[in-house]
């Protein structure tokens, strides 16, 4: 056996809740939908922030609760495992129109009863104009709209749609003083408040609120309490009726009163993590630096005996199967984009405190146990890295990348601390960082991050470039010359700039409105009062309570755009093999090949409906011919055809690409990726804060390339883009350290929103202590280079398409998709094309 | 002076089955033995041929210096550094252009990597004088004890290999011998437990690993128009390999199975 350390044995309970929990398909339950359309009918006097207090407390105190079998950690927001509730105050016409497919389609489908179909169809209309996301849209410049909903330059549709989540709320507060301390904080400063302040009534509301949100999650865990009393008196066995008693006596103390043993830490955890998921429907709500602030209770009951390890490992273990019990519908585009029933809540071990010492203890080691023994999505685990990082929990981790489920994900403190510094964090605050979602560093419970703000495909803009800014027939970007008159490379290069620029315009305006809404409609009384300095201002996270404000919309399409640029540098400008309007011609050409068939069934349709509204008779046999010739290009003159093949396979073939460690071509890129990065930092968001890049898809590279046409890098159209600020798919070919080497040339600290690399394995590349310490060497070379992040797909090629052709025998299966973990099987089909067309590494 | 040549047919980053640590391997074209399971049948000619691969040819080998490969040597420092990893020449044989060879394991010597070899030892010890100056590690083959049977399967009896492995021994360079697992050619307990046995002999030898055979190399035979004797063999099975591990430790050496 490998020298790793704490290898604990897996209690029999946990595989138990894992069952229990993947029994059925998750399902979608009406009762929040109806207790706040209830609360919010009841309270149309009050401010807003009263109305989410009010409406918060209504829920709390009547949503149905469920103990289930086995449970030591209770609290579920669903009556089914792994059910979802609505949030109709955000938007609900996707779902209104999606009730009868939503459990028939292929990424991440939900059961839904008739019944609480019914009671939806009842509730939503009165929420008609109502919504955050109706404001959100009269907030918006209408060329910004267009571009995030006609030409899908940019998708800000997570926010536009939903909750903000993404953030990690200072959860040692409440382990320390409970909900009733932070109700004496709020009292207390409503008490300071001075009568004459202007901002008295918006500040007195906000902390009353703050009061009755606090003072209904106290009153949920009772119910808790008395729950497991009532299940303790029914209870024949004797075990499991001590464990109910003693679940009873847990939310009888906590989260009301500070937590005095590392088990009531464990359940107060739980209910500010579930809660905060009750209370909006943002995803991301990370748990963070769960190692540090669980690390006083865990050491205390140790050193007092009273418990050991394999109790404690246990906890952590149920904590890590309930993570896996929350759940979020999305519509079918955000779901086939987010593909895996995605939480992303991100729990980080190790990296340095606040004092520039080693964080890492006996935790941070069990926290990685509890993924190895729930080989499930959430959390989605990390871990921070830096020189004085012990090698024995490096190996550790290695070992559970092993394993295959894609985790952890790691990070490091080298780069990201200083990254961090630079947008205004204290030394104190950047040391003590903790990842949202995917991959955005923040300073845990004191940022408001609006991390994930959008997706921006920065090939789009490039398209523009070569069509003087139209896309679909209309003026969307700014005017930039004809690809016929441009004389040099670099005129090309600024045409791409000039239109990202401006595009990149659109996108804040676009974020701001959304953002602006969620101020005025969403404001979120009970995450508020757990960051700082939310209480102090007297105002909500949402309305710029926060001492860090950020806004982080993503860019990609790098390795993409280089890889392009780089071949009109070579082969337009400097041998002349082809001309930019040749290129231009081949591009729209599709290179001379035919379309996917996804693609060409859209295209035929829209074909067809143009040639209907010139009185055109359109039938089956003409529809099969559009969509034959669209298939295989059958229409193209075939000189053309095979000029433009040509022209594909010179870009191919004699232009290098960036992630084979070429100087020249990664420095390239590196221009390239700040093109956006730079552009984005200089805008500033509503809340008193600055926007700052990502560079990372999650996996929007899949459907957001199925938006984007050819590209000049040789990629086909409406096929998948790069993923993350790695290579494209299958062009690198130097093998991992080459990969690294190229993309640790990307300056990735101006993208202080977090970057993204992931790395795909053979299981036989991690062999052994030989192989894990190899892995780890790795990793810290990487690092040394200033890489930010990396994640690994350690599986074999044969198992994913096995997995493809037998779906039902690999419904556990996790790979690491882009920033997190997903079910392989709930994937899209062409989302789990591109993880196994990825190059395969390591041997 | 005119800079000293070498013909090499690939250079191979991140390899970790080579030697210690993460590694890069510079495979030099050239090899005097022909064995008949070789998995890289394109560095047995010193010649620059063609290969054929999935229908496209492409030219196995190029004459480089070292100035030319060092940049790309150079890439993976921060990966031997954190990996306790360097460089390795493979092959063909090394010892076919040890000048070019000592050039090379000077120059990374002088730059802080860790050398290695890997080498059949199949040529005058004189050879091996060359380079030993700069060489931390040399990992030698040893397929077979009994000559004749070496000879059937590679072309040449091992007395040379045999002499060069005791003056190896002797000369202070860190040495271990690899054995290449090949079923009907050296798969038995006394076919292998002979090898452990003599590598214990040797003075210094702390290790024998065992490599098992595989036909991953097996179409290169048909893209460089070869026949490949060994097609209807099949690599030895996880049960096979640690039995024979477990024959190999009987000598008291440190053995384990891959590189």
């Amino acid at each position: 056996m490998e020298n790793i350390k704490f290898q604990i044995e897996k209690s029999s309970r946990i595989e138990k809740l894992i069952s229990t929990l993947y029994e059925n398909m998750p399902e979608i339950e009406s009762s929040r939908g109806i207790l706040i359309t209830e609360s919010y009918k009841m309270t149309e006097a009050l401010p807003i922030i009263k109305r989410r207090s009010a409406a918060f407390a209504h829920i709390l105190r009547n949503i149905p609760i469920i103990i289930r079998d086995g449970e030591l950690i209770v609290g579920s927001a669903t009556l089914a495992p792994r059910g979802c509730q609505v949030f109709p105050e955000y938007s609900y016409e996707w779902l209104l129109s999606e009730l009868d497919t939503v459990s028939t389609r292929a990424a991440d489908p939900f059961y839904i009863s008739e019944k609480t179909k019914a009671e939806l169809r009842e509730i939503y209309p009165w929420w008609h104009g109502k919504t955050c996301s109706d404001l959100a849209r009269a907030n918006m410049a209408p060329e910004a709209y267009a571009a995030f909903t006609e030409h899908a330059i940019f998708t800000p549709g997570n926010y536009f749609y939903n909750g903000i989540g993404h953030v990690c709320v200072d959860y040692a507060k409440v382990l320390k003083s409970g909900y009733r301390g932070i109700i004496r904080e709020a009292e207390a400063a409503l008490d300071a408040l001075d009568f004459s302040d202007p901002e008295y009534i918006k500040r007195t509301a906000f902390l009353e609120a703050v009061i009755e949100s606090c003072e209904a999650v106290i009153d949920y865990a009772k119910r808790y309490a008395d729950l497991a009393l009532e299940k303790a008196n029914a209870e024949s066995s004797p075990a499991r009726r001590s464990e109910l008693l003693r679940i009873a006596k847990n939310c009888t103390r906590v989260p009301e009163f500070g937590a005095e043993s590392f088990y009531e830490a464990c359940q107060s955890f739980w209910f500010v993590q579930l809660l905060l998921q009750v209370e909006s429907s943002g995803h991301s709500i990370s748990p963070g630096r769960f190692d540090q602030y669980m690390y006083p209770y865990y050491k205390k009951d140790v050193d007092r005996g009273l418990i050991t390890t394999e109790a404690a490992q246990e906890l952590i273990d149920c904590i890590w199967v309930k993570l896996n019990d929350i759940n979020k519908v999305r519509d079918a585009a955000s779901a086939d984009g987010f593909a895996g029933y995605g939480m992303f809540q991100n729990l980080i071990v190790g990296g340095q405190d606040i004092h520039g010492m080693d964080a890492t203890n006996d935790l941070s080691y069990m926290c990685l146990e509890a993924s190895m023994h729930v080989p499930l999505p959430q959390p989605s685990i990390s871990i921070r890295v830096w020189n004085g990082s012990p090698e024995p929990l490096l190996l550790k981790a290695a070992a559970l990348t092993r394993l295959g489920t894609g985790l952890p994900a790691y990070y490091n403190d080298e780069i990201i601390i200083p990254s961090i510094m630079a947008r205004g964090l204290t030394l104190e605050d950047a040391r003590d960082y903790c990842i949202i979602g995917c991959v955005e560093p923040q300073k845990a419970g004191k940022t408001d991050g609006w991390h994930d703000a959008a997706f921006f495909n920065m090939c789009r803009p490039m398209e523009l470039a070569f069509s003087r800014g139209y896309d679909k027939g209309t003026k969307i970007g700014v005017d930039t010359p004809d690809v016929s008159e441009m004389k040099s490379f670099e005129e090309f290069y600024d045409a791409y700039k000039a239109q990202q620029s401006y595009m990149i315009k659109l996108l804040v305006n676009a974020n701001n409105a959304i953002d602006a809404a969620h101020a005025v409609r969403c404001p979120l009384p009970f995450q508020s009062c757990m960051v700082e300095d939310c209480i102090g201002r007297g105002k909500s996270l949402q309305e710029g309570g926060a001492v860090y404000n950020f806004t982080g919309p993503q860019g990609f399409g790098i390795a993409n755009n280089t890889d392009g640029l780089i071949a009109i540098k070579k082969l337009v400008f400097e041998e002349k093999r082809f001309t930019l309007p040749e290129l231009r011609d081949a591009l729209e050409a599709n290179f001379g090949y035919g379309y996917t068939p996804a693609a060409a069934e859209k295209m035929t349709v829209e074909v067809a409906k143009k040639l209907s509204e010139y009185g055109m008779e359109i039938n089956d046999s003409a529809i099969r011919t559009i969509y034959e010739e669209l298939v295989t290009a059958s229409a193209l003159d075939e000189g053309l055809k095979t000029r433009y093949r040509e022209i594909k396979r010179m870009i191919e073939e004699e232009a290098p690409k960036y992630g084979n460690d070429i100087y020249e071509v990664d420095m390239f890129a590196r221009d390239v990726a700040n093109t956006y990065t730079k552009e984005v930092e200089k805008y500033k968001n509503v809340r008193g804060g600055v926007f700052q890049a990502g560079l990372y898809p999650v996996s929007a590279n899949v459907p957001l390339g199925a938006e984007t046409g050819a590209t000049p890098d040789a990629r086909l159209a409406y096929t998948p883009l790069a993923d993350g600020i790695g290579p494209a798919s299958g062009r690198d070919v130097k093998g991992p350290t080459a990969t690294a080497n190229s993309v640790a040339k990307l300056e990735q600290g101006v993208a202080s929103n977090g970057t993204l690399l992931n790395q795909k394995f053979h299981p036989s590349a991690l062999a052994g202590m030989s192989g894990l310490t190899k892995f780890v060497a790795l990793i810290r070379s990487y690092f040394d280079q200033k890489g930010m992040h990396v994640q690994f797909n350690v599986v074999t090629r044969e198992t994913l398409l096995d997995a493809q052709k037998n779906p039902e025998k690999y419904k556990t299966l996790v790979v690491r998709v882009a920033g997190y973990s997903a079910l392989f099987t709930t994937l899209s089909r062409s989302l789990q094309d591109d993880i196994i067309a990825r190059t395969e590494q390591g041997w | 002076m005119e800079k000293t040549k070498g013909r090499i047919f690939n250079i191979q980053r991140f390899s970790i089955h080579d030697g210690p640590g993460i590694r890069t391997i510079v495979f030099f074209k050239g090899c005097v033995l022909r064995c008949a399971w070789c998995s890289n049948p394109e560095s047995q000619n010193f010649d620059i041929e063609k290969l054929s691969e999935n229908g496209r040819e492409k030219t196995v080998g190029r004459d480089v210096t070292v100035e030319q490969i060092m940049p790309e040597i150079l890439a993976d420092l921060p990966y031997y550094r954190r990996s306790g990893g360097g460089v390795t020449i493979s092959g063909g044989e090394v010892l076919c252009q040890t000048d070019f060879a000592a050039e090379l394991l000077r120059e990374c010597k002088e730059c802080g990597i860790h050398t290695a070899i890997e080498t059949a030892a199949s040529l005058p010890f004189e050879k091996f004088e060359k380079i030993l100056p700069y060489l931390d590690l040399c990992l030698m083959d040893i397929k077979h004890m009994d000559p004749e049977k070496h000879r059937e399967y590679t072309g040449r009896d091992n007395a040379l290999i045999l002499e060069n492995a005791r003056r190896l021994s002797e000369s202070g360079v860190e040495l271990i011998i690899r054995t290449p697992v090949i079923p009907t050619f050296n798969d038995t307990r006394e076919d292998i437990k002979a090898i452990s046995d003599f590598a214990r002999s040797l003075k210094g030898v702390k290790e024998h690993h065992l490599l098992p055979y595989h036909r991953l190399g097996s179409d290169k035979y048909a893209g460089l128009g070869r026949n490949y004797s060994m097609k209807d063999i099949l690599p030895p099975s996880d049960e096979k390999m640690r039995y024979l591990l477990s024959v190999a430790e009987e000598s008291g050496l440190s053995c384990q199975i891959g590189g």
